[in-house]
């Protein structure tokens, strides 16, 4: 997993409550053998005029040049701005590996929804939840200037506004710990590798036969 | 200090750590791969730079997703496309990796859950994983294997190790003896209406008692495997002589001076007479007949003697609902007779029922009778190319064939429709297999589980009969 820990990037803002992950990745598209790759397919329906297909090639599909991500000024934007309740509706983890793949690293929200939430730690993924008002502020800012930016610290818990002004954050110890050191569930696993190695010596030598038997 | 069950030992033999929030972490000699749930897993090992942590822990086969009609023009001859694409992606990843993968034509191929034991892939004090809740099938073996999620696939491959909770001690003890025409898929189908389908939510059920330690290694297969249709996610059996001999000789299991070795620490997989079990449950052999599921849940299960159950006999208000909805799902009526449910597919097969002593016994019915008029399709689906042969071997396809059912290649088949046999909308199936939720076997498909030998009497009679009465008219009252 990717490691988080300051990023600076253009800020997009999505003004919409209530973004579903349907919406986020609609459903044709979870039949895809592959955990990377749907970049091209975020928010496909409010992306694009028509509708998509798996393994559709999107170049070249009529844009929906009113969608946010299509207007040039935000281009390469890397830290999503939205509104409450921030990936609401199924749980497909499909979501965050869709805004990962987009080139997304932060979200920044009133509210999330439970499971999205967690899914977005477990993809390197920082959601930030700040106040009504600080989330307005940022949308005002963010409309008024363009190629705004935003700086995450994430060991500072701030996020930082191109005015030096910073807007401390909070987030539980144990997942900061494990997005500082890009630490997965497989991550935290192999930090005790040795554990395991000692473990499999001494399985080696007393049931040897299960090793290097398939072949 | 009382005595240690099966499951504590293999736990404790493979705790590596414990993490501080309580979790262990264990590790899996053996994981068993498949080409629906692991395209993920590898997709993540790749993005993280991962490597696999050990290449001769896996083991893979395709099953799901494989036509079990010819298929000799091999995987481009597929047509569903994302079956397609998931048996090449298995194929590119074991490639890729190195990982030993009996492909779709391979003669070794099969069900994960037969080819693993029959290869001795996965043998008795593993620890053994498979993406696929029904790998409780390898407890018959002595091993602890758990069926695991696409996230945990990818854990293991990358670590070795599970993370997991040790779960609490559940024994299922069975005494007396079977009647005659009462196999293991009975016994289990009766267990789990005894106990209810979470009644063995967080445990780890061990069955003993006389007709387990009677029981040949595929029966006990066949209880293991629906462990989970009553919660469990590990079901398990004590070693003894009968497992060691299943193994001797089996491709993967140690040969010469291993072999002594292992059998000596085998020997040792055996809950304590003294061993302390959470819950204990008795059920008297004489009590089982054979089984038939009228609902939507491996629980709503009678004997073929007694009838469909109504509603009006029931108090609590949850139940009579849920009998309510899956009298409405099966098209059945509240006291129907069992005998009475006519019906239009038959399935012998799935990881539950399609080893070598489920097709004799299937044949021995269907033996000089034919498939009943009324019956669309009465299909044979043996589990791996090696039952295949076998059974070839000793005629059994040509019973079948004569008697009208159809012989298939190897594959999940009709288990779970995600290849081209499927139910039609509302049509009954006597199937062999473990599941009978709504639209499992197709949509709007209605699935009753039985035994083998009772799904093949339900071919040639074209209803539901005890098959008793084809077997010996004079044990039925
Ligand atoms: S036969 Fe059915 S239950 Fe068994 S592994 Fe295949 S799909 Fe799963």
């Amino acid at each position: 997993m990717n490691k988080f820990t300051l990023h600076t990037g253009i800020a997009a803002p999505m003004d919409r409550a209530n973004i579903d992950t349907d919406m986020i990745i609609p459903k044709q598209f979870l039949k895809s053998i592959k955990r990377s790759g749907f970049g091209k397919n975020l928010f496909d329906e409010l992306r694009y005029l028509d509708e998509g297909q798996p393994d559709q090639d999107c170049v070249g599909r009529p844009l929906n040049q009113e969608f946010v991500l299509n207007q040039a000024r935000y281009q390469g934007a890397s830290v999503l701005l939205a509104r409450e309740n921030f990936g609401c509706g199924s749980s497909r983890e499909h979501a965050p590996w869709a805004l990962d793949d987009y080139g997304f690293r932060s979200v920044i929200a009133p509210s999330f929804a439970e499971i999205f939430y967690n899914n977005c730690f477990k993809n390197g993924l920082l959601p930030i939840v700040l106040s009504d008002e600080q989330v307005e502020q940022l949308f005002a800012e963010t409309a008024a200037t363009e190629g705004y930016e935003l700086s995450v610290d994430l060991q500072r818990q701030v996020v930082v506004t191109p005015s030096g002004q910073e807007i401390a954050f909070e987030i539980d110890d144990f997942r900061k710990h494990c997005l500082l050191n890009g630490l997965d569930d497989i991550g935290l696993t192999l930090q005790h590798a040795d554990d395991i190695r000692a473990y499999e010596e001494k399985r080696r030598q007393s049931s040897p036969w299960l090793f290097d038997a398939i072949k | 200090m009382a005595g240690q069950t099966l499951y504590d030992k293999l736990f404790e033999s493979h705790l590596v750590r414990t993490n501080e929030d309580g979790s262990s972490l264990i590790y899996i000699d053996r994981q068993v791969l498949h080409e629906v749930t692991s395209p993920q897993a590898f997709e993540g090992l790749r993005i993280a730079g991962r490597k696999p942590w050990r290449i001769d822990a896996n083991i893979a086969t395709p099953d799901h997703n494989v036509p079990t009609t010819e298929r000799s023009g091999g995987v481009d001859q597929i047509v569903d496309p994302v079956s397609k694409i998931q048996v090449k992606t298995l194929d590119e990843n074991c490639d890729e990796f190195g990982i030993l993968e009996f492909k779709m034509n391979d003669h070794n191929q099969g069900i994960v859950h037969v080819m693993a034991p029959e290869q001795g892939a996965v043998l008795p004090g593993c620890t053994a994983v498979c993406g696929d809740s029904h790998t409780a099938t390898l407890g018959a073996l002595g091993a602890l294997a758990h069926g695991v999620g696409t996230s945990e696939v990818e854990h293991v491959l990358a670590t070795q190790c599970l993370i997991t909770k040790k779960m609490k001690n559940m024994l299922v003890r069975v005494d007396g003896e079977l009647g005659v025409g009462v196999t293991p898929k009975d016994v289990v189908l009766h267990v789990i209406g005894v106990i209810g389908t979470a009644g063995g939510t967080g445990y780890a059920i061990e069955f003993g008692g006389e007709v387990f330690r009677a029981m040949s290694m595929e029966g006990r297969m066949t209880v293991c495997n629906m462990a989970i249709e009553a919660g469990a996610r590990v079901g398990l059996v004590s070693v003894d002589q009968i497992t060691i001999d299943y193994f001797e000789g089996r491709p993967f299991a140690p040969k010469g001076e291993q072999w002594d070795t292992a059998v000596a620490q085998w020997q040792g997989l055996v809950s304590d007479t003294d061993a302390e079990f959470d819950e204990v449950v008795v059920i008297q052999a004489a009590d089982i007949e054979p089984q038939v599921t009228w609902g939507t849940s491996p629980e709503m299960v009678v004997g073929v003697s007694s009838q469909v159950p109504n509603p009006a006999n029931e108090t609590d208000q949850v139940k009579i609902d849920g009998i309510n909805r899956a009298l409405q799902y099966m098209g059945l009526n509240a006291d129907q007779k069992i005998t009475d449910i006519k019906l239009d597919r038959v399935f012998i097969g799935s990881c539950t029922n399609s080893r070598i002593e489920d097709l004799r016994d299937a044949a021995k019915i269907v033996e000089g009778r034919q498939v009943a008029d009324n019956i669309i399709q009465a299909l044979v689906v043996p589990g791996s190319g090696l039952v295949k042969t076998q059974a070839e071997e000793e005629g059994l396809d040509k019973i079948f064939t004569a008697a009208g059912l159809e012989w298939r290649e190897p594959g999940c088949s009709m288990c779970l429709a995600m290849n081209p046999d499927k139910l039609g909308n509302g049509e009954h199936c006597a199937s062999t297999s473990n599941r009978n939720f709504e639209g499992r076997q197709g949509f709007g498909g209605r699935t009753h589980l039985v035994s083998p030998a009772m799904a093949a009497a339900a071919a040639v009679t074209g209803h539901f009969i005890d098959v008793r009465e084809l077997i010996k008219p004079e044990l039925v009252k």
